[in-house]
């Protein structure tokens, strides 16, 4: 599946989705080892580094833009983000960090992204691309 | 968004780490908020200078960027620290907080930031013309240079703030613009506002009503430029005002304001009773640190009387004696800092009397309500510094 949005933060991204269900305080929702701690975005206790974000915006401290390039110098970051609308926290925390961001997708990624998917993101297009997770293969039927 | 040909060649890090981190931030804040273009700016002022805001992600921030190289191209200030640079043990601040504080400091500092620190740049050497366009975080600042000296900025962050300090550019949109300028509230006050405390209130009850629009208050024009910096604390503190005017048109919405739920404000952003004494949020001007000497009529405070300003009106004041007098009379005045950003728990205060709506809201946010504030006007508080003991 293929979703169209605007470029905030160019170049490529890719990984598992993170469907984050409220917006996100990078300040106090995720911890210096980048495990989500706000129990609002229904994900507490994941981990966001190599991950693909996709939540509503971000709220809180605009010092939650210094969180973000610190986690992602460590090493800690998420390899892309996909929001409905950036402001100013995601648009210079990515932009500092170097994360691509995406946002404005439609149709809404809320509702077409799944924690688990695969997700690539390639900023400059505007594009984000989708393949949906696949159920655990059933096991292979055994030989008599 | 358009973008000149040289930050383009900087995206791509044709002039270095810095650059390239600095311009990428301001593109992508011009796209997120549909900017047509980068314009030149006179001047920024930084936001998040104190340890206890941005922390150890933030220092990193700092030390990367100014590792990089990269300077300053436009006259850039900077906000207040967490602690008087030279009178910091006097504070009680622990050293290892002076120690990282100092590190940001530094950082600032060899980017060619000047350590104003101070939330009142215009009454410190970066005195804005009206119509410049500027980059400057700290919303008070924000809204006084907007409002009360008609220069055009947005309410920047500190990153963004310094982006533009290191690029000389900012994106074009909002305050930048003349038709987001105009009134989209009128406001009716009822009565009679007088002194920093009211107008601080009369600020976070507006703020709080208009959200991010442009409220008109005809009926401030005329007030000092001492209430007009308190109004425009209050308006930053409750909402995302970046400016108000005095100009009105017809058909604006109204909001009527009576003195009344102004009191009511003091009296709900009020947890405590009694405590330091602490004056300065926004930074005390010249007028009011001689205004508090006068207050004192030579009584000694028998409790903690702080005052908070900027290097620049302290060594002013110094100059003319009124450091030294007020010294004499058991009162502390600090530069650089404020209660607001200075580590009040780890400093040992339990709770402060203010006459800042601003400080209060923060204080109590910041600290979680470990630490009690109580409103009071400023000539109540002087009144309490002289009578109780903290």
């Amino acid at each position: 599946m293929r979703l169209r949005g605007r470029r905030i933060v160019g170049g490529f991204g890719e990984g598992i989705a993170l469907v984050l269900k409220s917006p996100i305080s990078f300040l106090e929702g995720v911890d210096s080892r980048g495990f989500i701690v706000d129990p609002e975005t229904g994900l507490e206790g994941r981990r966001i580094s190599g991950r693909v974000l996709v939540f509503p915006w971000c709220r809180g401290s605009t010092v939650g833009a210094y969180k973000i390039y610190s986690l992602s110098i460590m090493g800690l970051g998420p390899s892309a983000m996909v929001c409905r609308e950036a402001d100013i926290i995601s648009a210079t925390g990515c932009g500092i960090a170097g994360i691509p961001l995406v946002d404005r997708v439609q149709p809404d990624p809320l509702k077409t992204i799944r924690t688990g998917d695969h997700v690539k993101v390639y900023a400059d297009l505007g594009l984000v691309e989708v393949s949906k997770r696949t159920l655990r293969p059933e096991s292979p039927p055994r030989r008599s | 968004m358009r973008v000149e040909r040289w930050i383009e060649a900087a995206l791509d890090g044709e002039y270095g780490e810095g650059l390239r981190i600095a311009s990428r931030m301001l593109v992508a804040i011009g796209e997120a908020f549909e900017a047509d273009r980068l314009i030149p700016v006179r001047s920024c002022h930084i936001s998040g200078v104190s340890y206890r805001t941005i922390g150890e992600p933030g220092l990193r921030f700092l030390e990367d960027l100014a590792s990089s190289g990269v300077k300053a191209r436009v006259k850039a200030t900077m906000n207040p620290a967490g602690m008087d640079m030279s009178k910091w043990a006097e504070m009680g601040v622990p050293e290892n907080f002076a120690q990282k504080q100092f590190k940001i400091v530094k950082a600032l500092e060899s980017m060619g930031i000047e350590p104003t620190l101070t939330c009142t740049p215009y009454l410190a050497g970066n005195s804005p013309d009206v119509g410049s366009h500027l980059a400057w975080a700290e919303s008070s600042a924000v809204i006084y240079v907007n409002s009360v000296l008609g220069a055009m900025t947005n309410r920047e962050s500190g990153p963004s703030a310094l982006a533009s300090a290191l690029t000389g550019l900012t994106p074009r949109f909002g305050m930048h613009v003349n038709e987001c300028r105009r009134p989209t509230h009128l406001v009716e006050v009822e009565g009679n506002i007088e002194g920093a405390l009211m107008f601080s209130a009369l600020g976070y009850l507006v703020g709080r009503e208009v959200g991010r629009g442009v409220p008109s208050i005809p009926s401030v024009r005329g007030a000092s430029g001492d209430e007009l910096k308190a109004l425009s604390a209050g308006l930053g503190t409750s909402g995302g005002v970046s400016m108000f005017t005095y100009k009105t048109q017809r058909g604006l919405p109204r909001i009527k304001v009576h003195t009344r739920e102004l009191l009511n404000i003091i009296e709900k952003l009020s947890t405590g009773s009694g405590g330091v004494v602490c004056l300065g949020c926004p930074h005390l001007s010249l007028a009011e640190v001689r205004y508090v000497l006068e207050l004192l009529k030579g009584r000694r405070v028998r409790g903690t009387l702080w005052l908070f300003t900027s290097r620049a009106v302290y060594r002013r004041a110094s100059s003319k004696g009124l450091v030294q007098a007020l010294e004499r009379l058991g009162v502390r005045v600090f530069k650089d800092t404020c209660m607001v950003v200075a580590p009040l728990e780890d400093m040992g205060v339990k709770s402060i009397v203010t006459d800042s709506c601003k400080a209060a809201h923060y204080v109590k946010l910041i600290t979680g309500g470990r630490v009690q504030v109580s409103l009071m006007s400023r000539e109540e508080c002087i009144k309490e510094a002289i009578e109780r003991e903290a």
